[in-house]
């Protein structure tokens, strides 16, 4: 009897083990589905509460599904190995730039079908329609918001340095001395850009592009690298003049987006570069005084290549997930993220929830669908928006004179990793040599085009 | 051999199985599937194809690969550097006191009981280069400074290296600290009489009667600073300019830094290579020293 018990033990630990490996459970015809979906990480407790109010709308709604949220927000880092581990919620979100290869690869579920019974399925702006669909237009990942990058800046920081918070900079040269001004007044930094995780060679592009520039070329099926320009050269030589001619870039050179964000709520940096709205995040993750808060339009150089990069974000489905669960994954997303844009009652019912608990609303956007759609739904939600909108204004005049380029579409984030490099050691390196950096990312970024 | 088995042997088994089955599952099974997916292209969800040596061919190709070895070859040797006489200096020095022997030992060690992640995330606190950063003030005060720690690529390493060393030196005090009282006070009471330095002491007697154990930390030392990840990791990200891309955060690049499905052929391909240089570096180190270690 006493070496049973062992034997009792090791079979019942082999037994969990084999249990736990395999977690891809069938579905009951039609009991109960229980579905996770992905919430921000780090939210103060009025989002928490702002989002729990709208799964109970959601579960009372819908009685046969279970809501799970799960903390998840989309880094180039941490994003394959919870793809590859299987980690990832239900119903989770990507940037644009990620959509077409899911897609292509079948690592995340099709869900056209239920998408294309949605009522607006065919009022998706085209362009950011195209971001979710795959090569013959079925929309396997639906767009749920859309942004154009935006120069941020800290108004009392601004007061404080002696500039004036409602004319905040509309040229590069403006920018560079508004940054040396905040430097030399307050010593803070006047200026900071993100340069880790991928996000140097997105923040590097988004200049690129408003200098005039692209960096990469597609003919046919060749995708040509452009690194090597006389614009990325003119980014970087501005860059380097801030940091090291005016010393106006404050001590941090390496950023991720989250560190920057929280920086720039501190109080530690004058200006930035980032999304257009960010504002969300950078007030309830990152503890923002909103009357500090300034946002204007990126200026853009004097030629009609100069645009704003933009992108958006995508939700889908897991390529775990069975039927039940795509379809009350499809019944989350039209729930959570879209039937606030297109219908009356549901935007009235969601700004509602979340003005309650103090959470933003009516920070600025760009449209998903189209612009009627957009401007009517802005109405919808008029009698509760609790966001300084007087401060938003010099970007929400002219976002949409403005051009908007997509992202660069191959090997997308591997580019933004070589650039990554190349900011740091301009802003780290007194001596380094522009030309040939920029030389050898070219290289590079050719041989990874080159290879995929 | 027979009547054993029969004798308590299947009890004995019984007893080793849920040991070899979670060793098997999570330790052999995986390094099984690494060795074999270095072989191959896949993504981990289509299937995987295989490709002979290609993965190996690509990462000595790749030209951040010499980067990354220079790298951790700088800071496995400034670990030597500092990390290696640390622990053994607190030691003999520790095993010298009379009073509170106990309190510096635990105030040694305090540092290997903080989380590594809390201790590096509060390091990178105190590393903040502007005047105001903490360290930066305390320099400050005497005139030195500021440094710009982690945001320059010449000063960078070091700067790992330092927070490495305090979180590591802790366990290998205590090893010494053990090994110490194993020393036969005979010897010191001989010397003594001699009218011996402290100094002579310790060169005559304590090191050689350590050198056992010393030999084991130091191979265990180049192993471990060859795999170094957490610091660079969550420091510099591998930054500014890939001066702190060490071999280990080559491979998690490899792995998962592009969003879609990385080079998991490429990073497994490298980590084997990694490991076979050890394993070799370790065998050679334990034939080449095999003598000294006795005394």
């Amino acid at each position: 009897m006493k070496t049973l018990k062992p034997l009792a033990l090791a079979i019942a630990l082999a037994t969990a083990l084999t249990a736990c490996s395999s977690s891809t459970e069938e579905p009951k015809a039609d009991g109960p589905v229980t579905l996770k979906v992905a919430r921000d990480p780090g939210l103060d407790k009025g989002a928490i509460a702002a989002f729990d109010e709208r799964v109970a709308q959601f579960e009372k709604a819908n009685p046969g599904i279970d809501i799970a949220p799960q903390e998840y927000n989309w880094t180039a880092t941490t994003f394959t190995a919870q793809l590859a581990g299987g980690t990832l919620p239900d119903v989770f979100t990507v940037p644009f730039t990620d959509g077409r290869g899911l897609i292509e690869r079948k690592q995340i579920a099709d869900i056209s079908g239920l998408v294309s019974a949605l009522p607006y399925a065919t009022k998706f702006n085209e362009n950011v329609a195209k971001a979710g669909q795959a090569e013959d237009g079925k929309m396997w990942a639906v767009p749920i918001a859309a942004y154009g990058q935006a120069l941020h800046y800290n108004r009392a920081l601004f007061k404080q340095a002696g500039l004036d918070p409602d004319k905040p900079p509309a040229t590069w040269d403006d920018v560079r001395a508004a940054a040396k001004q905040i430097a030399e007044k307050t010593g803070k930094a006047g200026y900071a850009q993100l340069t880790t995780d991928n996000t140097g060679g997105w923040i590097l592009t988004t200049l690129d592009y408003a200098y005039g520039g692209r960096t990469e070329k597609i003919e046919a099926d060749k995708a040509t690298a452009e690194l090597d320009t006389p614009e990325l050269t003119s980014v970087l030589q501005w860059l380097k003049d801030l940091r090291w001619s005016d010393n106006s870039m404050g001590s941090n050179f390496l950023y991720d987006w989250g560190g920057i964000n929280q920086a720039f709520a501190s109080g530690q940096v004058g200006m930035y570069v980032s999304g257009g709205g960010n504002y969300g995040s950078l007030v309830t993750q990152n503890a923002l005084k909103p009357a500090d808060y300034g946002v204007t339009v990126l200026p853009l150089a004097g030629k009609p290549e100069a645009g704003v990069l933009g992108g958006g974000t995508l939700a889908t489905v897991s390529a775990k997930a069975n039927a039940a669960v795509q379809a009350a994954a499809v019944k989350w997303i039209d729930f959570f993220y879209l039937n606030k844009l297109t219908d009356k009652d549901a935007a009235a019912l969601d700004a509602k929830t979340t003005a309650a608990s103090k959470q933003p609303v009516g920070a600025p956007q760009l449209p998903v669908f189209d612009r009627a759609t957009y401007d009517e739904s802005l109405g919808w939600v008029k009698s509760y928006v609790n966001v300084p909108l007087e401060q938003f204004k010099p970007y929400t005049d002219k976002m949409f004179d403005q051009q908007l380029v997509t992202e660069p579409v191959r090997s997308t984030q591997e580019v933004y990793k070589l650039l990554d490099p190349v900011v740091q050691s301009v802003l780290t390196n007194k001596d380094a040599d522009i030309a040939k950096l920029l030389k050898n990312a070219d290289a590079e970024a050719q041989a990874l085009l080159d290879r995929n | 051999m027979n009547s054993r088995i029969r004798g308590g042997g299947l009890s004995t088994l019984v007893f080793l199985l849920p040991l070899l089955l979670v060793f098997g599952i999570f330790s052999w099974i995986p390094i099984g599937r690494a060795v074999l997916m270095s072989f191959q292209e896949t993504n981990l969800v289509t299937p995987s194809t295989f490709v002979g040596l290609q993965n190996f061919r690509d990462v000595l190709a790749d030209p951040l690969l010499w980067t990354a070895i220079k790298n951790t070859l700088y800071f496995a040797f400034l670990a030597l550097l500092f990390g290696y006489p640390v622990p053994l200096l607190a030691a003999v020095v520790m095993s010298e006191v009379r009073r509170f022997k106990g309190l510096y030992s635990a105030l040694a060690y305090l540092p290997v009981v903080i989380p590594p992640v809390v201790a590096v995330l509060l390091w990178k606190f105190f590393y903040d280069a502007s005047p105001s950063g903490v360290f930066n003030t305390i320099l400050g005060a005497v005139g030195i400074g500021p440094i710009s720690w982690l945001q320059d690529s010449a000063i960078a390493m070091p700067s790992l290296v330092l927070e490495a060393t305090w979180a590591a030196a802790g366990g290998t005090v205590i090893i010494y600290l053990a090994a110490l009282t194993g020393v036969s006070t005979d010897l010191y009471e001989a010397a003594e009489i001699d009218r011996a330095s402290i100094w002579r002491k310790v060169w005559h007697i304590t090191l050689p009667q350590l050198r056992g154990i010393l030999l084991v930390t130091f191979i265990l030392q180049i192993v471990g600073t060859a795999q170094v990840f957490l610091e660079p990791f969550l420091f510099t990200g591998g930054g500014p300019a890939n001066s702190t891309t060490t071999l280990l955060l080559l491979i998690y690049d490899y792995a998962f830094a592009n969003s879609l499905g990385g080079e998991y052929g490429m990073a497994t391909a490298l980590s084997i290579m990694l490991a076979v240089v050890l394993g070799v570096l370790s065998a050679i180190y334990f034939r080449v020293t095999r003598g000294w270690s006795k005394s």
